[in-house]
């Protein structure tokens, strides 16, 4: 590295104080800065960008940023950690956030909140470079909260709208009840750790320490700590139970949710569990939930999508769906540590797939965005059709996108997906087998899907007088379509991934039933929605009864919803009346009427009778002079 | 002369000088701000010494026999304590509307609250420490009698009942500091009410450890009513929800910690066993779990600006409560960090509710919405003071908190959850609560349409410079909380070197 090019230890601080000062001075000086805010914004990602690149290219290392909390019993200091997971990871942000921000230059070009759009871009860059470059939990948590703050103020961007101000407030609700997991994982963690939550120190005590100790003695709080832990990835990364706002969050701008609920913030959860990989192989129990969780996440997902109209909404579910991927792997490499996997090597099949699906997915939604732009603000895929012919670079990338969604032989999706596939067939017992064919399924549903939303929206005839008047999108919204198209054919190759550090799984003897369970996947898949759908004017599944319940997502929402109004808002009713009538009544008023009926008795004795008086007073003397004489001299104090 | 004596004359002068008749403009906010400089030059002129220092000493002697003296200096808290004290009392001198009727009055209450409470923070006297509080009592509830909002029957009502909760409680904490003193009066000398040598006496010859649990009960009843302590907060939420709003503010956010610092001073240092007795500890596990999840509930319910706050300042309280339980140095100071950062961002909060309802008024959810699209100022302002309140890192109250969740882990090496742990854990749901009714204000005040027609506009410039004092106090004390704890808590000992760099094999 030349001599006057950063030195490696001032890059992660750049990468922090470069998107917080553009966040402050816009949050700061909006009025003053007006339309420079925007320029401050995508230049401080554009060098942002060109930090991730030198810092390919850097060692590992720590270094520390502030001190944040430090006294005798307690370090919670904010340190950056750079190996290879970060290094691919803050590549995979910051190329994704400039491309973003170029397209949001275009998106949102009539906005009249323009400048707060980017003040909050800028303060969701800072917050996932935070995550990103944690090197303790202390961290990860602060930033884990911030990341949920710029969501909040991202999905609720336009906030005049009921619904999108509903959506963001669901959206860090939800958020915080993982995060209250979260918490309790790294207080248990610091607890069992004798207070230290670095990631080098768990793994070291992991190893031999006593952490080593407490997993073999004391599972329980292990369980805890793991299950803690993953309850903040389950809030983050939208597993279920806790899915329900990552659908709702696609009521915020498109742009973002290309950036933050497809490619970055939702897949923090998937990065921290592979952080954390250690914690979880420690606690087998919690593999098992880990791994099954995201299982049942990325079925659950895949059946919803195939129900839906909405372009972003299809999107969202398939979100969910390939997250529940990858912590279904992130579970099963844990569960099956012992047996072959090498914890020092930096391949994960989980932290393939999020890299790979990145940057087609995030492509997919910024199609979906072009798409949405172009026909004004149209969602209904049903009110597209035959915009093949009127956006042809949105056309030749989104199809570029479904093919790698749904895994066609040599794309990225297909590389990252057997690699997941294979642990899932490899891995052992009895209670993860099933685990293998319910990817398999979630394989040909997304297949079907993809295939499905492709051929309503862009093949046959136009469906709607937006949808026949559409035009290809400025450049400046297709540059960025072009370049993630790009970056989704090279990643899979084993140089690229090597150089941006994508974290690829060492090749295993490849086997013959994945490759053939995952090539009928697509096949099948493919094939079932070309014939569905190829000519369809409406859905042909509509109106079956199983179809309402996909349609309804489960009817998780109502649910939920129910839940929250029966139990929530009863209990606070119930409550809030018990507090005025019984605590007060108990502390207060009972005390009060009691004082008040002695005050009566004793108004029955002050009757001016002269004799009871001397009675009294007599009474009294008595117990004066006892006291005096026969107990004060026994206790001096 | 220690000049923490002008700081505690100059609110009393001002208070004087306006019932006097000096024009408000001039002997009013003025004063406080002089206020906050002296206690910056302070805490300047202190520099950075140990925590336990005690500086700026003085004393002046009141009683010849029995002695009394009015003795003044500051160590670490009681400087954060005071600080919190000038800046929450120039700001809510601040934001008082010099055109209303009675607007004289509330300023020279806002003086005195600021003088009792400063007053009991300096000073160095376990007697003079409770006739401070008292000094500032007695004029907010009188206030809250006479100048509260709604019907007069209502409020006289509510500052009745406050006034029965707090005389009462006053009384309980008088009992409990005399028997503390007379307990550690060595026999024969005249009663020590020295907080030095009291806290000398107390290590030298500790108290039994039941007598210490039964002394720390009778404090932490004391003590807790004045701090809304769980069952004994039912006179805190319409108290604030009925005083004016410069009283709500240096009442909930400063006065109130009064019983906080009460417990800090006196818990630690004299009754260093009281709470390792299990069953006090049981006790107030779940009198503060009654604060945190219990008022939790009923702050969900609440359907009003004002009354929302009111019962979240009580809820808040239940994570002092958790530091003082969890006990240990790192949640003792978490403790003082979240009182102070809890004090600003209720300021805050009051202060704009007032605001807003003098623009609006009604602070109803169902009435109103999508304010946040004309006063895009208060929004902001309203989002710092709610989200810090909520516990969002980056704002001040996170710090606090966190120290105190981890004081309650800080037992290196256990394997199983005790008690405080699992209240801890149980406490941690608040703050998911706290996001839930917080998160709804938000939605239900600021985004969305406005159902009724309702707008707010932002203040000019001039008015919001309180607002934005606050608020940039919660995040300068958010994101550096390095700065205050300097005050308050002891440099580590072992740093780990600064920009170190571990090379591997790449």
């Amino acid at each position: 590295m030349p001599a006057d090019s950063p030195s490696p230890s001032s890059l992660p601080s750049l990468l922090l104080l470069l998107p917080l000062f553009s966040a402050l001075s816009i949050l700061l000086f909006k009025r003053l800065l007006k339309g420079a805010s925007v320029a401050i914004s995508v230049g401080s990602s554009a060098v942002c960008f060109v930090l991730a690149l030198l810092m390919l290219g850097s060692s590992d290392s720590v270094t520390l940023i502030a001190p944040f909390i430090q006294v005798p019993g307690l370090t919670a200091a904010l340190e950056a950690l750079v190996d290879s997971q970060s290094r691919g990871m803050i590549f995979i942000v910051q190329s994704i956030g400039l491309l973003v921000h170029l397209f949001s230059l275009g998106y949102m070009k009539d906005d009249e909140a323009r400048e707060r759009f980017f003040g909050a871009l800028s303060l969701f860059m800072f917050s996932m470079n935070g995550i990103v470059l944690a090197a303790n939990l202390f961290m990860a948590f602060i930033f884990w909260e911030l990341v949920g703050l710029s969501s909040f103020l991202l999905i609720g961007h336009w906030f005049e709208k009921p619904s999108a101000a509903e959506a963001a407030k669901k959206a860090f609700l939800t958020n915080r009840i993982g995060d209250f997991g979260f918490m309790i994982g790294i207080l248990c963690l610091f607890m069992a750790n004798h207070g230290d939550v670095s990631f080098s120190g768990l793994k070291e005590s992991l190893a031999s320490g006593p952490l080593h100790e407490t997993a073999r003695l004391h599972s329980g709080l292990m369980f805890l700590a793991a299950m803690g832990v993953f309850m903040g990835a389950v809030g983050k990364s939208a597993q279920f139970p806790l899915h329900v706002w990552l659908p709702d969050a696609m009521e915020g701008p498109t742009p973002v949710s290309a950036l933050i609920h497809a490619a970055t913030m939702v897949a923090a959860g998937v990065y921290m569990l592979v952080r954390c990989s250690f914690v979880i192989e420690a606690s087998p129990s919690a593999a098992l939930w880990i791994a099954w969780t995201g299982g049942i996440t990325a079925l659950m997902a895949a059946l919803i999508a195939v129900r839906q109209d909405d372009i972003k909404r299809v999107l969202a579910y398939s979100t969910l769906s390939q997250l529940g991927y990858m912590v279904m792997a992130v579970g099963l490499v844990a569960s099956q540590a012992g047996a072959q996997h090498d914890s020092a090597s930096p391949g994960h099949p989980a932290m393939f797939h999020l890299y790979t699906h990145a940057f087609f997915k995030a492509m997919l939604f910024l199609g979906s965005g072009a798409v949405i732009y172009a026909c004004h603000h149209e969602q209904n895929i049903w009110k597209m059709g035959g915009l093949r012919r009127h956006m042809p670079v949105t056309f030749a990338t989104f199809a570029l996108g479904t093919l790698a969604l749904a895994g066609l032989p040599l794309t990225s999706g297909f590389f990252s997906k057997e690699a997941i596939l294979g642990v899932a067939y490899e891995v052992k017992g009895p209670w993860l087998a099933p685990l293998f064919w319910i990817a398999v399924l979630t394989a040909t549903l997304t297949a079907f899907y993809m295939t499905r939303m492709f051929c309503v929206a862009f093949l046959g005839k136009s469906r709607s007088e937006h949808a026949s008047h559409a035009t290809e999108v400025p450049a400046v919204m297709a540059l960025p379509l072009v370049v993630l198209a790009l970056l989704t054919l090279l990643s899979p190759w084993d140089w690229a991934a090597r150089l941006l550090s994508a974290m690829k799984p060492d090749h295993a003897a490849p086997h013959l039933t994945v490759l053939s369970a995952s090539l009928l996947a697509l096949g099948v898949g493919v094939g079932g929605g070309w014939r569905l759908y190829r000519n369809a004017e409406s859905d042909p599944l509509a109106g079956r009864p199983w179809s309402r319940w996909l349609e309804n997502k489960f009817y998780f929402d109502e649910l939920y919803q129910g839940i929250v109004h029966l139990v929530q808002d009863g209990m606070a009713w119930l409550i809030s009346g018990l507090d005025r009538g019984l605590i007060d009544g108990l502390v207060a008023r009972l005390p009060a009427s009691i004082a008040g009926r002695f005050g009566q008795r004793l108004r029955a004795l002050t009757g001016g009778q002269l004799q009871a008086y001397g009675f009294f007073l007599g009474l009294g003397l008595i117990w004066l002079i006892y006291e005096l004489v026969m107990v004060l001299p026994l206790n001096p104090r | 002369m220690s000049p923490l004596f002008i700081a505690l004359l100059l609110p009393v002068v001002a208070a004087v000088a306006l019932s006097r008749g000096a024009p408000l403009k001039l002997a009013s906010t003025p004063v406080a701000l002089a206020n906050v400089l002296l206690i910056l030059g302070v805490m300047l002129s202190r520099g950075f010494v140990s925590p336990e220092v005690v500086s700026h000493v003085g004393s002046i002697a009141m009683l010849q026999s029995p002695a009394l003296n009015l003795s003044v200096g500051v160590d670490g808290l009681s400087l954060l304590m005071a600080l919190l004290t000038v800046v929450v009392s120039v700001c809510a001198c601040w934001q008082i509307d010099n055109k209303r009727e009675g607007a004289r009055a509330e300023h020279i209450v806002a003086h005195l609250i600021s003088a009792g409470a400063l007053g009991a923070f300096v000073c160095r006297d376990l007697l003079m420490l409770y006739a401070f509080h008292e000094l500032a009592l007695i004029p907010t509830l009188l206030i809250i009698a006479l100048q509260g909002r709604g019907e007069s029957a209502n409020r006289l009502r509510v500052a009745w009942k406050a006034t029965v909760y707090l005389g009462v409680g006053s009384l309980i904490l008088l009992a409990g500091l005399c028997w503390l003193m007379v307990s550690l009066t060595p026999e024969g000398a005249a009663l020590v009410t020295d907080l030095d040598s009291l806290l000398k006496l107390a290590k030298e010859h500790p108290l039994p450890a039941l007598k210490q649990a039964q002394i720390g009960l009778v404090l932490l009843v004391g003590f807790g009513t004045l701090v809304s302590l769980f069952p004994f907060h039912t006179w805190a939420a319409p108290a604030y929800a009925t005083a004016p709003v410069s009283t709500a503010m240096l009442h909930s956010g400063v006065l109130k910690k009064f019983g906080i610092y009460g417990l800090l001073r006196v818990l630690p240092g004299m009754l260093p066993l009281a709470l390792s007795q299990a069953w006090l500890q049981e006790a107030l596990c779940w009198a503060l779990l009654g604060n945190i999840l219990w008022v939790g509930w009923v702050c969900i319910h609440q359907r009003n600006l004002d009354e929302m706050l009111a019962h979240s300042s009580v809820m808040h309280m239940g994570y002092l409560f958790l530091g003082l339980a969890a006990g240990g140095a790192v949640a003792l100071e978490g403790v003082a960090l979240l009182a102070f950062a809890h004090g600003i961002s209720i300021a805050l909060l009051f202060a704009l509710a007032g605001r807003m309802r003098a623009q609006l008024g009604t602070l109803e959810f169902r009435r109103l919405g999508g304010l946040g699209s004309h006063s895009p100022a208060l929004y902001v302002l309203f989002c710092f003071g709610m989200f810090a309140s909520i516990g969002l890192p980056g704002l001040a109250n996170f710090a606090g908190e966190l120290m105190i969740f981890v004081g309650c882990f800080g037992h290196p090496g256990a394997t199983a959850l005790g008690m405080v742990q699992w209240t801890a854990i149980a406490a941690l749901w608040g703050v998911v609560m706290s996001a839930v009714y917080g998160l709804r204000a938000l939605r239900a005040l600021f985004q969305g349409t406005s159902g009724s027609g309702l707008f707010l506009s932002d203040p000019p410039l001039a008015q919001r410079g309180g607002l934005v004092l606050l608020a940039s106090l919660l995040l300068v004390a958010g994101t550096c909380p390095w700065l205050p704890l300097r005050l308050i808590a002891p440099a580590p000992k072992d740093k780990p070197a600064a920009g170190a760099v571990a090379p591997k094999a790449h």
